[in-house]
């Protein structure tokens, strides 16, 4: 359902994914890992346009979205979180949420301006949706704290609920469990299943943690250096001697 | 063709002045990404207190212009210590809007002091015949600021690139806590910046005294169009601001007596800003520098 | 303390948090309504003064408090309507059909300035549009013909249905208006239009891969803050009875500005605070002249100075405005005995540099 097709991106000189091949199956948990550097969150940059391809393509649902706008990738169905988290901070979790609502709104600036009774029908209707992926992450005591109020395990929680609340049928995860403690990333690779088995969510993942991966993903391709070096199973993946001269040098 | 020469010289001449109060703009920039909206009305300043002691109390005018110069970088010093050093970490915005509340606060203390009225002075040069070339004439007003932003800039290359000084001034501007781990005083080049800018901005006031006659709000348009020319520059160069400097002058004044003639409209009050939104519109990083999007 | 138990959807979009809140605009509503019979001409000229500003603090507010997107060219587009209003009364159109249409000329304008917006980021923007008001300022002063330049522009007197108004007639009508407007205003902020503001103010990268189209969502705020600051520009001219293109320098954008400032970024109510403020500073000034010995009290350029002192006492010492302050109050008082000098502390946020070297 996802592919992407010979992808580089050079900066400068440096080429930091070089032509890098690969598709996610419909309800797959894919992970990319590799060493530091080695051009993971790149390709999830490219995947949501916020970076210019230079060569290759990327098709996902069987159109080609390799030089779409990036505000069309939301639309098209493929949501994602940041390694950083990218959440509006001044906002409460509930407005955060909402507006994940904004690309499935079906009023306009004129009905928003009165407040047309449609308008506050789509309101009540967006605000019972979110409450199902806020009891599924259980983030219900959180609802109306503002974000920079809150832990960073917690802000990591409503970041993917947000991208949840967009409806994705692809989900992006930029390092995932950076940032968590273990307990913390126990719970996240649980989440992650439920997602994906649940709401039926296929799961594109970075990680770095070894665990995670193995825990939650179906297929694994190893980056180091922009190149892919490996692609399988988690199992097949740890024991591949070009995948461990990567991590540990030769 | 002796009137372009003519224009080409009082541009240039005009240029410079917008030269230096933009290299003020760019010292600030570079050393606290802070955009200092009073330069203008700083140089203001300094061009009504180099009015004050030459003309009511009677000094030298090389004295005046050492006093007023070093009086100037003293008071950008202290403005950074009193006002700019609590808005540390505010949004640049914020900062912004308190060099504009500053720039209120200048002219109309400058009116109160002395009054609305347009003043000038009499410099040693100011009775000297104008040069002449042939048919060409040429003022030594515009010739002395021509000659002394030359001087300047090449002092300024001199100190940013051979003091010890100037090069932690550099350092800072590209990281300030990398500098800080060097053991860089930060808050004094900090300081520092905000003298030499005031510092600058009080040459340009006297430069521009002979040529225009110093009133409290000439700092307000003209800091504008110097504002204009840094940013033609790419707002963290300086040969880039004094270049822009250049070029808005030259296209004021050509404009003028070109365009405005033909068309019967004051095109040359607005050439400088159509050039300024041209330039953002077409290169928004300017010149000499580019921006880089937030990394995700 | 008050807690609001939400036990329905709507209720959380509502306008009003609830009943008491409700309650108190509704007095605040009748009092201004009922105002015009007790009080003179004097306080009510100055009301319906706050009232113009209020609308055109309103149009800025949503830029820059809640867009995120800086404009000192504000007052280009006061003018723009000030003018485009008056020149069409004076051809006979009705007001109201030329004060929407001065509206749609002004949003469009402000979206061709958006556009060349979408490239450019905090100072830049302002700057641009600093350029494009002064452009906008030496075409109208120019422009004798059309405008009249400086010799000025009389706007015809208002009239409504061959009825032509009265001031207290007037000041019904600004409440009317502003009142419309901050009613809009209020539901486009509940609706995805205001949150896709809000995302596009708070992150730009967060708000594209939440499906926002910056480009769309920038013209957009400036279209409708380009609207309802001309719209305030038709109004100021009815008050001003002649237009002359000084009124329209970048020290009124600069004045706009410090209205939103000063009134408490990011909030409606702000914008009330703001407008009383800018409206009674000057003649807070001309009281405290009279109490100034003569030295003092008669030099030129007093309020200027207070101007720009003001602004950057309130810069320092509380960036949320008059409105942040009274929250505060509002909090220390709800919370009586709890309230702690850190409740509130503000995180300062550092400046994520932008440039390469």
């Amino acid at each position: 359902m996802f592919e992407v097709v010979r992808l580089s991106k050079h900066f400068g000189g440096v080429t930091a994914v070089n032509e890098v091949s690969f598709s996610v199956n419909e309800g797959e948990i894919f992970s990319i890992m590799g060493p530091n550097g080695a051009g993971k969150t790149t390709v999830l940059n490219l995947v949501s346009r916020f970076y210019d391809v230079d060569e290759g393509t990327i098709q996902f649902a069987g159109e080609d979205i390799t030089h779409a706008p990036p505000h069309e990738i939301a639309r098209r169905g493929i949501a994602r979180t940041f390694q950083n988290i990218e959440l509006f901070e001044r906002e409460t979790v509930l407005q955060n949420l909402l507006i994940a609502q904004y690309i499935h709104r079906k009023t306009n600036i004129f009905s928003d301006l009165l407040f047309l009774p449609r308008v506050r029908r789509q309101e009540a209707q967006s605000r019972r949706f979110l409450e199902d992926i806020i009891d599924l992450l259980q983030l219900q005591r959180y609802r109306e704290q503002q974000i920079h109020s809150l832990p960073f395990g917690v802000r990591k929680l409503v970041e993917l609920a947000r991208a949840l609340c967009l409806k994705p049928k692809l989900l992006l995860l930029d390092e995932p469990s950076s940032g968590l403690n273990p307990e913390e990333t126990e719970d996240l690779s649980f989440w992650i299943e439920d997602i994906n088995k649940e709401l039926g969510v296929t799961i594109l993942m970075v990680e770095h943690d070894m665990n995670l991966i193995g825990q939650v993903s179906n297929r694994v391709l190893v980056l180091a250096s922009g190149q892919p070096i490996a692609l399988g199973t988690p199992v097949e993946v740890k024991d591949h001697p070009d995948v461990i001269s990567a991590y540990l040098g030769t | 063709m002796d009137t372009f020469f003519q224009l080409l010289l009082s541009g240039i001449a005009q240029g410079c002045v917008y030269g230096l109060v933009a290299i003020g703009f760019v010292l600030i920039y570079k050393a606290t990404e802070m955009v200092n909206f009073a330069q203008g009305d700083i140089m203001m300043l300094g061009a009504f207190i180099t009015i004050t002691l030459i003309n009511h109390l009677n000094w030298n005018y090389f004295l005046a212009v050492v006093t007023v110069i070093g009086a100037m970088g003293l008071f950008g010093l202290t403005l950074e210590r009193v006002l700019l050093r609590r808005m540390i970490g505010e949004s640049p915005f914020a900062v912004l809007m308190a060099t504009i509340g500053l720039g209120f606060v200048l002219r109309s203390v400058a009116g109160m002091i002395w009054g609305h009225d347009s003043q000038s002075i009499l410099t040693p040069y100011t009775n000297i015949p104008p040069l002449r070339f042939g048919e060409v004439v040429f003022p030594v007003a515009d010739v002395v600021v021509v000659g002394a932003t030359v001087v300047l800039c090449g002092l300024t290359f001199l100190f940013f690139r051979y003091t010890r000084f100037g090069v932690a001034m550099q350092a800072t501007s590209q990281n300030q806590l990398a500098a800080s781990y060097v053991g860089i005083s930060v808050k004094r080049v900090v300081g520092v910046s905000w003298a030499l800018a005031a510092a600058f901005a009080a040459i340009a006031g006297i430069l521009l005294l002979p040529l225009k006659s110093a009133y409290p709000h000439v700092g307000l348009v003209l800091g504008i169009k110097a504002f204009a020319a840094a940013i033609v520059g790419g707002f963290g160069s300086l040969p880039g601001a004094m270049i822009g400097g250049l070029a808005i002058g030259l296209v004021e004044i050509f404009t003028k007596y070109w365009i405005d003639d033909i068309v019967q409209f004051s095109v040359s009050e607005t050439s400088v800003y159509i050039l300024l939104l041209l330039m953002l519109i077409v290169r928004p990083s300017g010149i000499f520098t580019s921006m880089q999007r937030k990394k995700v | 303390m008050r807690f609001v138990l939400k036990t329905d959807y709507h209720r959380d979009s509502g306008l009003f948090r609830d009943r008491v809140q409700f309650s108190w605009y509704a007095a605040l509503f009748i009092f201004v309504l009922c105002l015009p019979i007790v009080s003179g001409t004097y306080v009510e000229s100055q009301l319906t003064t706050v009232f113009m500003w209020s609308i055109a603090g309103a149009g800025l507010m949503i830029l820059v408090g809640y867009t995120g997107l800086i404009s000192l060219g504000h007052a280009a587009f006061l003018s723009v309507g000030a003018y485009t209003h008056a020149i069409m009364l004076d051809l006979g159109v009705p007001m109201f059909v030329s004060i929407p249409l001065a509206m749609v000329l002004c949003s469009a304008l402000g979206v061709v300035v958006s556009i060349a917006a979408l490239r450019m980021t905090g100072i830049y923007l302002a700057i641009a549009t600093l350029a494009f008001a002064m452009i906008v300022e030496k075409i109208v002063k120019n422009w004798s013909a059309v405008t009249g330049g400086n010799a000025g522009f009389k706007v015809a007197p208002p009239e409504l249905f061959g009825w032509e108004l009265d001031s207290t007639a007037y000041y019904y009508f600004c409440l009317l208006v502003l009142t419309v407007v901050m009613l809009c205003v209020s539901n486009l902020l509940r609706a995805p239009t205001g949150r896709a503001f809000i995302a596009v103010r708070d992150s730009e990268i967060s708000a594209q891969a939440m499906g926002i189209n910056l480009l769309k969502t920038k013209a957009l705020a400036f279209a409708v803050s380009a609207a309802l600051t001309g719209l305030a520009g038709t109004l100021l001219g009815y008050q001003w009875h002649y237009l002359f293109p000084d009124s329209f320098s970048m020290l009124t954008s600069i004045q706009l500005l410090m209205l939103v400032i000063i009134g408490g970024l990011g909030s409606m109510s702000g914008v009330v605070f703001g407008a009383i403020f800018i409206t009674l500073l000057p003649d807070g000034i001309a009281t405290v002249r009279e109490w100034l010995p003569d030295s003092i009290g008669n030099l030129p350029g007093l309020e200027p100075l207070t101007f720009g002192f003001l602004l950057i006492l309130v810069l320092i010492f509380e960036p949320l405005g008059i409105n942040g302050r009274w929250q505060k109050m509002r909090l220390f008082f709800s919370q009586f005995p709890l309230y702690r000098n850190k409740t509130l502390k503000r995180q300062k946020s550092f400046l994520r540099t932008e440039r390469v070297h």
